[in-house]
């Protein structure tokens, strides 16, 4: 049934998404196809949370389609339903921003059309129940969301973002093409079904595993595939910016799980240090990059290249201990990641829309040309706010349960019998607390500049609020961060039911625990209260201010900054986010970043001004990308040659390739 | 009536907490003095600080906004509640399950948030380097006190403090290296997060090197007061931490009568003391370093907390 279901709403983005364009220059269009995709996507989050609650294992169907002796298999299990509720729900939620937002939009013929058929494209890849169509969906989203990429391709570098993008999701298709063809075997059934049948060798599933950390990876922006997402994320309007951080990312994990965890069979404990290291590499790049970044929206892809490195650390940790027969730890690994995905989807979205605001209402992307925005923009600073104290891991808010079970699930690693993983478990869970609290300075750095002190610019002087409906879907995406974070318990619980076919094990029941706290093990291990400690902190916070201005005075002047008795007017003199960024910049980018400072002060008596200038490189770009772009330039210059070769000379090339190929053949076992 | 004696002693360590951090913060203040030579205020000069500033207006600066003005009570309620949560005289307290170690360095986390935030508000120079070093400290005392908390909670078993804590008295702990290894690191960060000398100088004004006091150089009658009533509070949960996971000897265990209750608070005002003295000697023989040299002040600690982890890792007799 709700295979049928989620497929009827596919079909319906689909015809939104041909309405789209038919009435792109209609005056009404923005508003009846952001509110059709709100009102599809609503009921397909809907089905896939009953889905996940329901008796039935799972739904499938199979529709005349596609490869004529293959057709098009749909299945709807517990874990896909899981996705369908994070993507449609992060999907309803972007739509109802755009519903305002949308209508600033200079072009709407070049979002309106790809956007329901994105919505459509990740529909598609959680559905999909055979390899073909699997892959038919993730380029079908992979193409749609470059062309709304490349909807403002006149502005700034947008054009050579699309094109990076377009490479990378074109190699990580091919990534995942190969993982399949290992997957298929020999007798090449690209039914899901008859995957899972397969028994692989340990080198082919290694291969599998290394193929779909790089295709699924890429796409999810694992470091060093995560060069794309910093770049092309931005470059779409907000409300897909946030589709794109905070929910296409999900897919690409969900793409990952369901291949290593459900179609690969039994893991190695190998397979863990692979997907750790690469975690963890990525968490921590990712926020290095976020807390030298002045781009607002910049920012914020880098911070989602580091909690998608959050997610495959707690994925690794699952797969360590579902290599070795812990199925309990290895369901709260596995919860942890699933969690904090759809944590993730909460506040990014959140923070993008935010940007998005701001965005709209300064002209500016760059944090350095704001400030002073909490007094124009007193809405949206409230739910920025919330989103980046959950984004920051702080109680009460819902980052930080699940970064809570993350590190829980680190604690309970010392069970695992392997060195290699004994020695980098602990290694990983203090990069995770690096990754963490670079976080929270990074988002203090984001919000101080942006939305405190004093405006640096005409443009974030005359700021203007934004619209009710985008200020009411950033108010429900930070009322829900603060209640996931207060009622993590049901949360979980929901969780159970997709984690127990995976790893074969499950958390404690946290409905049973008195005064709604969560237990990640057992009871006397470790418990978290988060609605305690939300209800402590406003007891004492309103407590203490009811006191004071009760029993004392409530008394308030203003007058001029104190700022130790020598005020300076001058803007100039305010922290700005390069300042801000100084220390962190000296203490951790020297190394790993090649920071350096160059100051170039005039002798006294010489006029001219003083030159400050701060160079940072990126790595991985410098290291890997840069010269794999020259040495293919290099490598076409050469085969540039055969285009000018006689007509012989090619009918030569075409025979021998043909010999080479029987023999190939001939000689094949 | 179990329920009744577990509620007041809850309370009964919230309202500790609050009555004793003026006073430890003032114990400091005088030894260092006395170590100096000089008479120095009277122990009850900080109730009196406080006094003095709630009765005074608030005088705001004319665009700080309304997280200004929230911020102070954020702070301080974050403070409290963490602070409420580490035991000091009885163990196993009613609502210590709510929040583990993790999530206390969490909610001190928060607060520091806020004030970093709150720093940042006016848009004075002052405000923004404070927040901006604070920022950078905090990045690395934030995983360096995390690692110890993992060592402790590897060999209890347990984040749970009163669970730790109660390890940590029974006999078969014995000395470890890996627990030395998480002192070291917990006492430097406790001095880093706490703005003491070598980190910081919580008596200056007015110099480059400040990092809290930067941030709070803009607030003043009730709003200053409840910061440093804050600070106060959180000097003392890093010495009950200090007392209870390293000292834990007299805290009363849960259910325990009155008598226990009684030794225990005795106990911890004797700790108190002791920790106040060593945290005044300390202050008085080193000088502060370089703002850049506590990065590597908090690195080391940050590795020391990661090798205590390792080495737990590795085998759980070390």
């Amino acid at each position: 049934m709700a295979v049928h279901l989620a497929i009827g709403c596919v079909s319906v983005l689909l015809l939104v998404s041909v309405l789209g364009a038919a009435l792109a220059r209609s005056r009404h269009a923005t508003t009846l196809v952001y509110l059709a995709c709100l009102v599809v996507s609503l009921t397909a989050s809907a089905n896939g949370a009953i889905t996940v609650r329901g008796e039935a294992a799972s739904s499938s169907i199979a529709l005349p389609l596609g490869l004529p002796w293959l057709g098009a298999h749909f299945r709807v299990d517990k874990l896909a339903g899981f996705f369908l509720t994070l993507v449609n729900f992060g999907g309803a939620a972007a739509s109802l921003f755009a519903v305002g937002y949308g209508r600033h939009e200079i072009s709407p013929g070049r979002v309106l059309p790809f956007y329901p058929l994105f919505l459509a494209g990740m529909n598609l890849v959680l559905l999909a129940d055979d390899a073909f169509s699997f892959l038919l969906s993730w380029e079908l989203m992979s193409l749609a969301s470059w062309a709304l990429v490349m909807s403002h391709h006149t502005e700034g570098d947008n054009v050579r973002a699309g094109f990076i993008y377009l490479v990378m999701a074109s190699f990580g298709t091919a990534a995942l093409l190969l993982a399949f063809g290992l997957l298929a075997g020999n007798e090449g059934d690209y039914l899901f079904a008859a995957i899972r049948q397969q028994r692989h060798a340990d080198l082919v599933s290694g291969l599998v595993l290394v193929l779909v950390l790089v295709g699924a990876g890429s796409k999810a922006g694992l470091a060093p595939l995560h060069v794309w997402l910093p770049l092309a994320h931005p470059a779409a309007p907000s409300h897909v910016s946030a589709l794109m951080s905070g929910v296409m990312t999900k897919v690409a994990i969900y793409g990952f799980i369901r291949i290593i965890f459900d179609l690969l069979g039994s893991p190695q404990w190998w397979w863990a240090i692979v997907v750790l290291v690469a975690g963890a590499t990525t968490a921590v790049l990712g926020v290095l990059h976020a807390v030298l970044e002045s781009d607002m929206k910049r920012l914020l892809a880098y911070s989602t290249v580091e909690n998608v490195g959050f997610v495959f650390i707690g994925l690794g940790l699952s797969l360590a201990f579902a290599a070795n027969g812990l199925s309990a730890a290895a369901a709260l690994a596995l919860t942890a990641a699933l969690l904090h995905a759809f944590n993730h989807m909460l506040f990014k979205s959140l923070l993008f829309f935010g940007a998005g605001a701001v965005l709209h209402a300064t002209r500016e992307r760059d944090i350095e040309r704001m400030g002073g925005l909490i007094h124009r923009m007193p809405q949206t600073s409230v739910v920025v706010l919330a989103g980046a104290l959950a984004i920051s891991a702080l109680p009460p808010f819902n980052g930080f349960v699940s970064e809570w079970l993350m590190f829980q699930a680190v604690l309970a690693s010392p069970s695992l019998p392997q060195w290699g993983l004994k020695l980098l478990v602990p290694g990983a869970g203090a990069m995770m607390a690096l990754a963490a609290a670079l976080a929270a300075a990074c988002f203090v750095r984001l919000y101080g500049v942006a939305f405190l002190g004093r405006p640096r610019s005409d443009a974030a002087r005359d700021a203007h609020e934004t619209d009710r409906w985008s200020i009411g879907a950033m108010g429900a995406l930070a009322s829900l961060c603060l209640l996931a974070g207060i009622f993590p318990g049901l949360l979980i619980d929901a969780l159970a039911p997709v984690v127990a076919p995976l790893v074969g094990g499950r958390m404690p029941v946290q409905s049973a625990e008195p005064w709604l706290s969560i237990v990640p093990i057992s009871e006397g291990r470790s418990s978290y209260n988060g609605l305690m400690v939300f209800v402590f902190i406003a007891i004492s916070g309103f407590g203490a201010a009811f006191a004071i201005h009760r029993l004392s005075t409530r008394a308030t002047r203003r007058g001029p900054a104190w700022d130790c008795g020598f005020p300076d007017s001058s803007l100039a003199t305010q922290y700005s986010a390069a300042s801000f960024a100084q220390p962190l910049r000296r203490v951790f980018a020297t190394t790993v970043f090649r920071a350096s400072e160059h100051v170039d002060m005039p002798v006294p008596g010489q006029t001219r001004a003083a030159l400050y200038l701060a160079r940072v490189h990126d790595v991985v770009w410098d290291a890997l990308y840069a010269p794999l772009a020259i040495g293919v330039d290099r490598l076409a210059g050469l085969l540039n040659q055969a285009q000018f070769l006689t007509i012989r000379r090619f009918l030569n090339m075409v025979f021998v390739s043909l010999v080479l190929l029987l023999l190939g053949l001939a000689i094949w076992p | 009536m179990a329920v009744i004696l577990d509620l007041a002693a809850q309370g009964g360590q919230m309202l500790l907490v609050l009555a004793l951090a003026p006073l430890l913060t003032g114990f400091v203040r005088k030894v260092k003095a006395r170590l100096l030579m000089r008479k120095g205020p009277p122990l009850v000069q900080p109730y009196r600080d406080l006094f003095r500033l709630v009765r005074k207006e608030a005088v705001l600066a004319d665009n700080a906004s309304w997280l200004f003005r929230v911020a102070p009570y954020l702070i301080f309620a974050a403070t409290w509640v963490a602070a409420s949560l580490v035991p000091t005289f009885a163990g196993g307290l009613m609502f210590s399950w709510s929040a583990d170690l993790i999530a206390i360095t969490a909610l001190l986390g928060s607060a520091r948030f806020f004030l970093a935030l709150a720093g940042m508000d006016v848009g004075t120079s002052f405000g923004g380097i404070g927040a901006s070093r604070e920022a950078m400290f905090a990045t690395l005392a934030e995983p360096a006190m995390l690692m110890m908390v993992f060592s402790l909670a590897l060999l209890a078993g347990s984040t749970q403090l009163s669970t730790v804590s109660s390890l940590m008295h029974s006999p078969d702990i014995g000395l470890r290296v890996s627990l030395a290894l998480a002192l070291v690191a917990l006492i430097v960060v406790a001095i880093a997060e706490n703005a003491r000398i070598p980190v910081d100088n919580p008596a200056t004004h007015l110099e480059l090197t400040m990092v809290h006091e930067a941030m709070i150089l803009e607030y003043s009658g009730r709003h200053l007061a409840v910061i440093e009533f804050a600070a106060q509070l959180k000097l003392l949960l890093y010495a009950s931490l200090i007392a209870c996971l390293f000292v834990p000897w007299g805290i009363a265990k849960s259910g325990a009568g009155l008598w226990p209750l009684a030794i225990g608070v005795g106990a911890y005002i004797i700790k108190l003391a002791g920790l106040g003295l060593l945290l005044a000697l300390f202050e008085t023989s080193i000088a502060k370093m370089r703002v850049f040299r506590v990065a590597e002040f908090l690195g080391i600690a940050l590795m020391l907390g990661l090798l205590g982890t390792l080495l737990l890792f590795v085998s759980r007799s070390l």
